[in-house]
């Protein structure tokens, strides 16, 4: 009893011929269809130079168009042939000429020779397999598919349109059950020849030939009316990746390869001499295997097509380049900005840095230059601290800040006098995570030393830019996480919310309570500053209410009097 | 309008392809061993003037890398680069004494060769200061790559140009003949790099870099563009636009995702800062052949007085493509 091969070849004949050696010098009969695409000439060089093997045939050959029914011909006719003219065989292994055994033949032979029975093909209903191209899935089986999906992709999504439109289907011929799968099988005698010599053969050829990709679900699902036992996997290791194309597999997986326990691989690279020198080797060569890991082939593929359908958030180069709403975070990583905690407190940044560990910029927006951490005039992944390279691109300049310093949080000021340009792309980054103390930068104002008329034109205009920053953040397209204090709640109860932050940026290092608290500016007078404001006409309203006559600092004294006096 | 717009299109790659015709005759072949090209060969395309010390390095890359045959355009070389080249079994060479400037810094004399012999196969249009890299190009030919954008029904691959840069002054160590230029350019800028959608032709736009931080920082949108789309599957109705940046049709410029994926990149290491460039600048300076007018050597003589170097201290060290990947400055893709 042996195992017959069944190989559909259209191009790198001499790898097919070398693998086909492989396999008849080790005992398997083997049918060989060539594509009517391969030239005359070609094919009957190939057909002679294997002329030397008793056990190769080759069977008539059809035109193997990828998703149509040529292929399932192909097989058909290859596979009748096989039955026909090896009367010992008992399995019927379907291979490609790109396909590779891992494993010594012999072993398969094994692994055959102890399941006479079992028929290993990947087996599924549409409702329950992932893999569709096109955005069809059920439909396969229930539209028609006269045109090429290669060659008349227009044409073929018209038609599909059309047939949906008009709610035109197809009945499934005597309520057979489509089932899908890899179209690599490997069958029993029984079973293959109940399928072929099938007296309904005629009915399900016609119904199946005018199927979407049909050499993924004819043997699939005929199988299934015949098998007295399917085991519904493949022998043949063989990965789909992005758009249905299977991976390639090349020199430098030689060890990954070894590693996975397959009998048979798909697809090999033609010039992959190595793969080839290595497992077609009959010695010790291909016996020396190592531990099998066949989950790693699965981890690596799998991480492939998703680097290629989701990418890596955050990160813009030149072949990532997403449109608006698609980035999947504008950022790599949480970052915190704070709005008028530099202003209110005097050593905010210090602090923030020793209560958190993350790094605590200045204001990275400074009409000047990008006030980095520590004084830095470049930062993580040279970036420049120059303003007009910054407001050139501020959102590249975001990215990059965040993207470079990976691993690390960050933390920086912002104020209305910094570049506002950047604004909407922070609010509505959800890693973005934005505190506002709103009117604190009149807090610089008033410690200023500026003629009264300048302090005044200064804070219209930056109560201005507040006010509509505040409106974008509270815009139902924001989605970072904002928290908005005006000054006068904030300093009346000011641990709380610097708790809040603290423990959303690092929630595991302070343990219940600030062991140190920044140290405010004195506030004496500041309540009279705001009324002079108003005196001179102008309205500061982002603050909140602070008293108009008496400061904070004032009512507390007052406060105290009466107990000092006592 | 959008009608107008393809028309508006057709008629600028006509227009190239016109140009290319007409500049064309100022080449005079030297060696043509087009004979050579077979099929499914990769053809590499580039122009040079005075760069012998280069090609012999230059030269070994690519062969290693797989490429079957080169066709230089010579732009009146005096260094005896021509001589050289002529005598390499696997060169076509043609001679111009033409303005380079005037040929669109030699984008008119290539796309002229590259309808000519480019049609049907892969084209790789590499400066010689300009190094492909590729996702496994340690471990894989250029083929393994073009078969599998042939597999993929890809017709372009991008590749940013990454100037690299020595540590200390350009003109520290000199560079000798054959020597791996990546032994003395060594460093490179990860992480500042400025992205931009070029609306009308569908390319990104890229600056950045080193010489946007040193020379270009008060100026940014003069700092040079280094998206470049070198490897293309030619076809004779395809046309360079803007040097390797960009091309019509439109299409060929989409080498990069807009659905939050990553396509496949690769990079250019640009190897143009080694000594040889400071006596470039100097020359240059004169002959105004570059574009627009040598603003960057321009810009260069001016800053080599007060920045002599282009490292700090967040440069980094190269040291092979899977570092460029995992810094996010290429992607394989879904190639594995």
């Amino acid at each position: 009893m042996s195992v017959g091969i069944v190989m559909l070849v259209h191009t790198a004949l001499g790898r097919a011929e070398q693998v086909a050696r492989h396999w008849s010098v080790a005992g398997c009969p083997l049918v060989i269809h060539a594509d009517v695409s391969v030239p005359n000439k070609t094919y009957h060089a190939f057909q002679k130079s294997m002329s030397d093997l008793p056990n190769v045939r080759f069977s008539r050959r059809h035109r193997c168009e990828w998703g149509t029914w040529g292929l399932v011909a192909a097989s058909q006719s290859a596979s009748e042939m096989m039955l026909k003219e090896f009367p010992e065989v008992r399995h019927v292994y379907l291979t490609s000429g790109a396909c590779l055994p891992l494993r010594p033949v012999q072993e398969l032979l094994d692994y055959l020779a102890v399941r006479p029975l079992t028929d290993f093909i990947e087996s599924a209903t549409t409702a329950d397999v992932p893999w569709t191209i096109g955005g069809l899935d059920a439909e396969r089986f229930t539209l028609r598919f006269p045109f090429s999906w290669r060659k008349n992709r227009y044409l073929f999504d018209r038609y599909v349109a059309l047939q949906r439109r008009i709610g035109m289907k197809r009945r499934i011929p005597n309520g057979i059950v489509p089932h899908m799968g890899s179209q690599w099988w490997c069958l029993t005698r029984q079973t293959l020849s109940a399928i072929l010599s099938d007296p309904e053969r005629g009915t399900y050829d016609r119904y199946f030939s005018k199927v979407w990709i049909p050499d993924e679900s004819y043997f699939q699902t005929l199988a299934r009316q015949y098998s007295h036992q399917i085991e519904s996997r493949s022998l043949t290791l063989s990965k789909f990746g992005y758009q249905g194309k299977p991976h390639i597999f090349y020199d430098d997986h030689l060890q990954l390869l070894r590693r996975s326990d397959c009998f048979v691989a798909r697809k090999i690279w033609p010039q992959a001499s190595r793969l080839y020198d290595a497992f077609l080797t009959d010695e010790a060569g291909a016996m020396n295997r190592t531990e099998p890991n066949p989950a790693k082939i699965d981890r690596i593929f799998a991480k492939a097509v998703e680097r290629r359908t989701r990418g890596r958030p955050g990160l813009y180069m030149q072949s990532r380049f997403p449109v608006e709403s698609r980035e999947n975070g504008l950022t790599s990583s949480k970052y915190s900005v704070f709005q008028g905690f530099s202003a209110l407190f005097e050593n905010f940044e210090p602090w923030l840095a020793r209560a958190t560990g993350a790094r605590v910029h200045g204001h990275i927006f400074a009409p000047e230059r990008a006030e980095f951490s520590d004084g830095e005039v470049v930062m993580n992944g040279a970036l420049p601290d120059s303003a007009a390279l910054r407001d050139y691109n501020p959102r590249a300049f975001l990215a990059n800040l965040i993207w470079n310093t990976r691993g690390e949080r960050q933390c920086f000021q912002f104020s209305p006098r910094d570049n506002q340009d950047i604004n909407w792309d922070i609010a509505k980054d959800p890693n973005a995570q934005i505190s506002v103390i709103s009117g604190a930068w009149s807090v610089p104002l008033f410690k200023s030393n500026q003629d009264f008329a300048d302090i005044r034109r200064d804070a219209a205009l930056l109560q201005q830019i507040e006010s509509k920053h505040l409106e974008i953040l509270r815009s139902s397209w924001t989605k970072a996480r904002v928290r908005i204090w005006t000054m006068a709640e904030f300093i009346e109860a000011p641990i709380e919310p610097l708790q809040t932050i603290i423990d959303d940026i690092a929630p595991h290092t302070t343990q219940r309570g600030l062991s140190e608290v920044p140290k405010m500016i004195d506030l004496t007078g500041f309540g009279q500053f705001l009324q002079n404001l108003k005196n001179q006409g102008m309205h500061p309203y982002l603050m909140g209410n602070f008293p108009v006559s008496h400061d904070l600092q004032d009512t507390r004294k007052n406060a105290r009097k009466p107990y000092l006096v006592r | 309008m959008k009608l107008v717009q393809s028309y508006r299109m057709r008629l600028r790659r006509k227009h190239a392809k016109a140009r290319a015709a007409r500049k064309g005759l100022s080449l005079r072949p030297v060696v043509d061993r087009t004979a050579q090209i077979k099929p499914g060969d990769i053809l590499l395309f580039s122009t040079l003037r005075d760069e012998h010390v280069r090609l012999p390095y230059f030269m070994d890359y690519y062969r290693r890398m797989g490429v079957d045959h080169f066709l230089f355009v010579d732009n009146d070389s005096t260094d005896g680069g021509g001589d050289y080249l002529a005598d390499q079994p696997d060169v076509s060479l043609w001679h111009t004494t033409g303005s380079y400037r005037r040929a669109r810094f030699g984008v008119d004399w290539l796309n002229g060769l590259q309808g000519k012999y480019g049609h049907g196969h892969w084209t790789l249009v590499v400066d010689p200061d300009e190094f492909f890299i590729y996702p496994f190009c340690d471990t894989r030919p250029i083929k393994a790559l073009t078969d599998w954008l042939d597999g993929s029904n890809v017709r372009s691959f991008g590749a940013m140009l990454l100037d690299m840069y020595p540590k200390g002054r350009l003109d520290a160590a000199s560079y000798r003949r054959g020597q791996d230029p990546l032994e003395i350019v060594a460093w490179f800028d990860p992480g500042n790099y400025m992205i931009a959608k070029n609306q009308k032709y569908g390319n990104l736009w890229i600056q950045g870099g080193p010489r946007a931080r040193a020379f270009f920082a008060d100026t940014p949108k003069k700092a040079p563009a280094l998206n470049k789309i070198p490897l293309v599957k030619w076809h004779r109705r395809y046309a360079y636009i803007s040097s390797t940046h960009m091309l019509l049709p439109r299409g060929l410029n989409l080498v990069y995702d807009e659905w939050g994926g990553e396509a496949a990149s690769g990079i250019l290491l640009h190897t143009k800062f080694l000594d040889t460039f400071v006596q470039k600048a100097k020359e240059e300076m004169t002959r105004k052949e570059h574009y627009r007018a040598s603003l960057e050597y321009n810009a260069y003589n001016e800053n080599m007085e007060s920045t002599p170097e282009l490292w700090c201290k967040w440069s980094e060290k190269y040291i092979n493509w899977r570092q460029l990947e995992i810094l996010g400055l290429m992607s394989k893709g879904n190639w594995a």
